[in-house]
């Protein structure tokens, strides 16, 4: 059998994008190769890791375990989506940078990525609940604290809890 | 890449079904959290697939006429959870499904596939064995419906002829109406984890919430596929809301399951946390009823 290919049309990082992919394709494999956006890591490949976490129409997704074309249609936003039009970073990776939340940075995008779509909820998460959001993720170099910390910071601060943002 | 044969996507359920009697070697793809997982550990390697994951007409929990709950069979883990429907009517299964793997999991992975796989240790089957759930399913020959129980045949094996698909999971308002019920997944980890075993039970009061009565009691991984235990839930019915009455209906538990040593745990352990979460489950589902327990 010939190899299958699909017209897919979809938003990524804004940007109103067409590519015929090969429908054997996973989404990772499609941003990574043909946009390459390469904050999607690779990691297990089988959902587990986190490190593919997309937003897809405001919904966090293992893009490993998403075929490509699926994204047919769909809203997709990686890490690069979150800077700003310089490559201005953006409040989250700022955070990251700053509670040393980032050691190999392996599992970093997939992270922002969770933490974007709690941030994008727009309320106060307790600890707990910011902990089963991020609960998605491996990471094998900061014991989660750091990150768990950056996240929390950055939820105060966009609620304007600057005071009890600095106390975390 | 995977290693997929060919990709056919259904744009209807009628569409579906005819694709899977066209191609009649070919393997539904629904979110695909197990599906891919297999084809890249060669399992399912170099098969046809068709998707439905396209097909929205599948999605969203509503109330039928007679008052029964349908939830679409691709209705995402996380979507069930929020639903108000659920929440209202079967928090227990919101809850349930809200422990499944962790958070991107649960926005890819539906009910359909999670019943359709015909695993024990799926987090929405023992729920939904606990609340009579009743499973749709439409083929060539038009729609035919059956309890849950009559669609699991054995491990990994479900109910499902040639060109039909699973469309919708329905709660009938005579399972769900004046019953409360508690879901207990007992796992290593609170995420990213399957359950060493699963328990599922609720429970209907009488209007003095002094009587059981009824109890359904479910489990995931007592035994190859989902159950109820219904030595235990006979032993339950009737009786007093009192505590040597709880007790009593769980140890009755272990007349009902038949867990297995796997690595996973063993065979004394699984009987042992099974009769502890049938007694937790039922103390919860009760004091979820508005009734007391007194010793």
């Amino acid at each position: 059998m010939p190899n299958q290919y699909k017209l897919v049309s979809c938003t990524i990082n804004g940007k109103k994008v067409e590519k015929m992919v090969d429908v054997r394709a996973s989404l990772t494999d499609m941003l990574r190769n043909d946009f390459r956006l390469t904050s999607v890591k690779k990691g297990c490949e089988v959902g587990e890791c986190g490190a593919c976490n997309v937003l897809i129409n405001g919904e966090t997704f293992n893009s490993c375990i998403y075929l490509a074309v699926w994204a047919d249609g769909k809203e997709i936003v990686t890490l690069e989506g979150l800077a700003g039009p310089n490559g201005e970073l953006s409040d989250i990776q700022q955070a990251f940078i700053d509670e040393a939340a980032v050691q190999c940075g392996f599992c970093t995008p997939g992270f922002v990525m969770s933490a974007a779509e709690l941030l994008a909820a727009g309320r106060e998460f307790s600890d707990d609940e910011i902990r089963k959001m991020l609960s998605g993720h491996l990471c094998r170099c900061t014991g989660y604290e750091n990150i768990f910390r950056a996240v929390k910071k950055t939820m105060l601060r966009r609620l304007g809890k600057n005071a009890e943002a600095d106390a975390v | 890449m995977y290693d997929i044969k060919a990709l056919y996507e259904a744009e209807s359920v009628p569409h579906a079904v005819q694709l899977l009697v066209e191609h009649p070697e070919a393997q539904i793809i629904a979110g695909g959290s197990d599906v891919l997982v297999q084809i890249r550990e060669g399992k399912r390697a170099g098969k046809e697939l068709v998707s439905i994951y396209g097909l929205d007409e599948l999605r969203g929990v509503s109330c039928e006429e007679d008052g029964a709950l349908r939830i679409g069979s691709l209705t995402s883990f996380s979507h069930i959870a929020r639903a108000p429907l659920i929440q209202e009517h079967i928090k227990v299964l919101g809850e349930a499904v809200d422990m499944v793997g962790g958070p991107q999991i649960r926005n890819i992975g539906t009910i359909g596939g999670n019943t359709c796989n015909g695993v024990t240790s799926a987090d929405s089957a023992s729920t939904l064995f606990a609340w009579d759930a009743i499973v749709e399913i439409t083929g060539p020959e038009g729609v035919r419906r059956m309890p849950i129980q009559a669609f699991y045949i054995k491990a990994g094996q479900v109910n499902l002829r040639p060109g039909e698909l699973q469309t919708a999971i329905i709660i009938p308002k005579a399972a769900y109406e004046g019953y409360k019920g508690h879901y207990i997944k007992y796992a290593m980890r609170n995420a990213m984890d399957i359950a060493t075993i699963g328990c599922s039970v609720n429970v209907k009061l009488s209007a003095d919430k002094q009587t059981m009565e009824d109890v359904r009691i479910a489990y995931g991984v007592a035994g190859p596929i989902p159950m109820r235990a219904v030595h235990a839930e006979e032993r339950a019915k009737g009786r007093p809301v009192a505590g040597e009455e709880v007790r009593a209906a769980a140890r009755a538990v272990l007349e009902d399951i038949h867990p297995r040593d796997s690595w996973r745990a063993a065979k004394d352990f699984r009987e042992h946390i099974a009769v502890v979460l049938a007694e937790r489950g039922l103390r919860e589902a009760i004091r979820l009823s508005g009734g007391e327990i007194h010793a």
